[in-house]
């Protein structure tokens, strides 16, 4: 019963020709959205082929149902018609189906409104590429500057935040991210001592694992596992929060306070991280060298004694304060990447994703640059 | 659509309560609104009206009672047939609620691709034709961040409407449009119900929206937690038995009249 039913449902277009120059087009059956009706594209044909057309009309008294494919239909049949200046009869329409089309034409498209396909030349692409590069660059040249001035007033003491909000932020970037920081500094610092093991062994000097882990975390490796754990973790945090405070305008509603936002939210975030990654950095350093001591025990038989007198032989006080310096830099680094993208995040969901995303990489990109700098300045100062 | 069903009930509402854990927000709801009614669920400010809306797309399961479409019972329907219920739901969010990575077509055609067989040069030529209905046409590129409030919801409406749904629920549709943009938002209300035959559910306190477009509502009262009034808008405004109704629908002037005539 439904095959003999859906046959005579079935949505169907036919035109045939009436007096007076006029064409019929018959609607019939029924027309829903499930790609079963059919489009303008097939009345078009016909319509181009009838010749002395002066009137198109409507035929729907077969048409049993109807929703969005008649109308979408009706307005692109209507649109051709008054191209080819022809008159269209909508007499034989349903009355809702009529108020519908008519609706649809009736607020004219904006003139200017629609754009093109942007296409620009390769030349074009690289320049404004070049250009949004250096209008980024000015910008973070002006944003270290606000942070300069808002570190100035903080000296002053005149700087404008919540002391709340500071002990907010230092636990969340200090105690909170002990646990993770432990976990990956320990392994580094197992995986240092099991792979310069490998290659110690075969001289017979295990013992020198400690001199490598030591120093190894002590002047470099502590700061920088360190850094890249915050990057991720806090660097991201602060993007994504300052973020979606400029999509909710809470950034606007400071600055008309008369709060700047870079003492309001950069400064507490600037501070706690200068402050606690030194902290975090050393306990990184101890934790690593545990794991180096466990390698080394566990493994190459060194006495867990000998071990020890040996890293404490090895790391002179310069390594471990140089690490601790350079770990406080990296956290300013930091704590700058994530506030700046957050600021400059577009004003929707997916581009505070995108402010988040870029923290990070700006964040782990400077941390390297910065890692490079020190080492050639330790170089020349002979450190 | 068909003039058949015009009048009878579409969704009738049986002993809802409305609460959070063990805060009840509203008790024993019990109302029908019929096909092609537009039907405004009104009361104070904070008195449950959104939330009522929430429930009755499914978006809050109710503490009690049920909620029925077409007869058939919403709230104890399996999962899979209360998604087929759910997409003849079109639904206006206060702000918007444009996916803000995606253009105002590509917004549009989402629940079209998502839903139905068409293709997709047919998806995009209905995106088109929902856009132009309310008023966006030449606007199919543009990203909701780069178009006004008015035009967000506006877009927000022919997403509602892209699979031609049978009932259309509005929150709050003129809250921060200007009384030019309301009023054209609510003609629009009205040509739809007249050309589509869509029930529509809005949830206003616009005195001058309620009395345009409601042919039916209910009135929520907070200090009661209940619903005091059922009908038609303007008989309730007029007759209602209850002073606290006749004084929202008047704006007070009921009230302070009757004030006046007590002391």
């Amino acid at each position: 019963m439904e095959s003999t039913r859906s046959v005579a449902r079935q949505p169907e277009l036919s035109t045939r020709r009436g007096p007076d120059s006029t064409l019929i087009v018959e609607l019939k059956g029924l027309w829903r959205l499930d790609g079963t009706a059919p489009t303008f594209d097939s009345l078009a044909p016909r319509l181009a082929a009838e010749h002395d057309l002066r009137r198109v009309a409507f035929d729907t008294s077969g048409l049993l149902g109807w929703d969005s494919s008649v109308v979408s239909f009706l307005v692109r049949t209507s649109e051709m018609l008054r191209v080819r200046g022809l008159t269209e009869d909508r007499g034989g329409l349903p009355s809702g189906l009529a108020r519908l089309v008519a609706l649809a034409e009736a607020v004219p498209e904006r003139a200017g409104a629609r754009r093109g396909e942007e296409s620009a030349p390769i030349l074009a692409r690289i320049g404004s590429s070049g250009i949004a590069a250096a209008a980024a660059a000015t910008d973070y040249i002006n944003f270290t500057g606000q942070c300069a001035i808002a570190f100035a007033r903080l000296l002053l003491g005149r700087a404008r935040f919540r002391r709340a909000d500071f002990v907010e932020v230092l636990q969340q970037c200090g105690s909170q991210a002990l646990g993770i920081v432990s976990l990956i500094a320990f392994l580094f610092g197992a995986i240092l001592a099991f792979m310069g093991a490998v290659q110690l062994q075969q001289f017979g000097a295990s013992i020198y694992v400690a001199d490598l882990v030591g120093i190894g975390m002590a002047r470099e490796m502590g700061a920088i596992v360190t850094a890249i754990i915050m990057s991720g973790r806090t660097g991201a945090a602060f993007a994504a929060q300052l973020g979606s405070m400029k999509v909710t305008q809470e950034i606007d509603a400071l600055t008309t306070m008369g709060i700047s936002p870079f003492e309001f939210l950069v400064l507490p975030r600037m501070m706690a991280l200068i402050l606690m990654m030194p902290l975090l950095c050393a306990f990184a350093d101890v934790l690593g060298m545990l794991g180096g001591a466990t390698v080394g025990v566990g493994m190459l038989q060194v006495p867990f004694l000998s071990y020890y007198r040996e890293t404490i032989a090895a790391v002179s006080l310069t390594n471990f304060f140089l690490g601790l310096a350079k770990s406080a830099v990296y956290g300013a680094l930091i704590a700058m990447a994530g506030c700046f993208n957050g600021f400059n995040s577009g004003s929707s969901s997916s581009a505070v994703g995108d402010a988040a995303t870029r923290a990070v990489v700006a964040g782990i990109v400077m941390i390297v640059l910065a890692c490079g700098i020190f080492a050639v300045l330790a170089n020349i100062i002979g450190l | 659509m068909a003039a058949e069903i015009r009048g009878k009930p579409h969704i009738i509402v049986r002993n809802l309560t409305m609460a959070f854990g063990s805060f009840v927000l509203m008790r024993d709801l019990n109302f029908v609104v019929n096909h092609a009614d537009v039907f405004i669920i009104m009361g104070g400010s904070g008195c449950g009206k959104s939330t009522l809306l929430r429930h009755l797309v499914g978006l809050i399961e109710p503490a009690k009672g049920d909620i029925l479409y077409d007869g058939v019972n919403f709230t104890t329907a399996d999962p899979d047939q209360r998604e087929r219920m759910v997409r003849r739901f079109g639904i206006l969010y206060q702000s918007g609620a444009l996916f803000s990575a995606l253009t105002l077509a590509e917004n549009v055609s989402l629940p079209l691709g998502e839903f139905t067989a068409l293709p997709p040069k047919q998806i995009r030529e209905i995106a088109e034709l929902k856009l132009a209905l309310v008023g966006l046409k030449g606007f199919e590129d543009y990203y909701p961040s780069q178009i006004s409030g008015g035009m967000q919801k506006r877009a927000g409406l022919a997403r509602a409407m892209a699979l031609d749904p049978e009932i259309l629920f509005f929150d709050e549709p003129s809250a921060g449009l200007d009384p030019i943009s309301s009023r054209l938002l609510d003609d629009l209300i009205l040509e739809l119900r007249a050309s589509l035959g869509a029930t529509i559910v809005v949830v206003t306190h616009e005195l001058s929206s309620i009395f345009t477009i409601g042919n039916n509502c209910v009135f929520l009262d907070t200090d009661t937690r209940t619903m005091i009034a059922h009908g038609d808008p303007k008989e309730l405004r007029d007759h209602c038995p209850d002073l606290k109704v006749r004084k929202f629908l008047t704006r007070g002037e009921e009230g302070t009249e009757a004030l006046e005539q007590h002391d």
